[in-house]
């Protein structure tokens, strides 16, 4: 049951991924990245991640795919590209001897280091049904208001001076005054 | 043969994942449209994630799950900023190609 959701998720994830390349249209990209961040959640759950696979879900393919949706209408450039173009003679295939040199460097890595992966944390609670069906939110909460209560706290900082960033970006500038 | 329940080790996941990685790289390469190409680093930071997600799992830590959610978080604030410097660029000129930005160039 677990190679089926394994050998799907991997499907959808690498079809998704390269639809993001391939698609001339950019809204069409912006739709196989959803495909692609789908097949990530799927294989966060079949790895009992629940509580991340529903962040996944919420944040990438609902927020942040709408943001790249919103910018492409917005600026007007929600038409095909010619790809046909190469912007420079050769990178094509120089891009994909560098990307099959990185396949086969981080294959090799992983399977060469595979065997360093052993038990070693406090382990993690599964999320059975009935029994306790939030293990996984609880595990995780105690790890992040615990260990990385600091953590957490500079991300809210974080999150405020985004948006005020972006608001000033993307700002028209109306005649004097600053920005 | 059909017998044998074959279980996913988290070396295929790990191998999913640099797969996953190596086609957001090639995509950032090849293509020219900046949006695109941000979705080409969102490719890679879910790959990344995924090995988090898997590492932990295999070394029974919650704690890999707690750095997934700090890249995500981090990841939407990229996201907001890096789209707001495109939109903010974008809205003095026509076309969309990285390569035409050279007003920095020495």
């Amino acid at each position: 049951m677990e190679l089926f959701v394994f050998v799907c998720a991997s499907v959808m994830v690498l079809v998704g991924a390269l639809g993001v390349i391939f698609r001339k249209h950019p809204v069409h990209a912006a739709l196989s990245l959803v495909l692609t961040l789908f097949g990530i959640a799927v294989l966060f759950v079949a790895q009992s991640a629940e509580f991340l696979a529903a962040v996944q879900v919420i944040v990438y393919a609902g927020a942040i795919v709408i943001l790249f949706l919103f910018v492409i209408m917005l600026l007007g450039v929600d038409k095909a590209e010619n790809l046909q173009i190469e912007p420079l003679t050769g990178l094509r295939w120089i891009a994909g001897v560098v990307g099959l040199g990185m396949v086969g460097l981080l294959t090799t890595a992983v399977v060469s280091g595979s065997d360093v992966l052993r038990l070693r944390g406090l382990g993690i609670a599964n999320s059975v049904a009935g029994e306790n069906a939030d293990a996984n939110i609880q595990q995780l909460a105690n790890s992040i208001f615990s260990d990385y209560v600091f953590a957490f706290e500079v991300t809210s900082v974080l999150l405020v001076v985004a948006v005020v960033g972006t608001v000033l970006l993307a700002r028209r500038r109306t005649g004097k005054g600053i920005a | 043969m059909f017998g044998l329940v074959v279980v996913p080790t988290p070396t295929w996941y790990l191998v999913l994942s640099a797969v996953l990685f190596s086609i957001g790289a090639v995509g950032v390469l090849v293509r020219r449209n900046p949006l695109v190409m941000f979705m080409c680093i969102e490719l890679m930071l879910n790959a990344v994630n995924l090995t988090f997600v898997t590492v932990g799992r295999a070394m029974s830590d919650i704690n890999g799950q707690a750095i997934v959610f700090f890249v995500m978080v981090v990841a939407a604030a990229e996201v907001v900023v890096g789209l707001g410097i495109i939109v903010s660029i974008m809205r003095r000129r026509s076309g969309v190609n990285v390569d035409d930005l050279t007003e920095l160039k020495g």
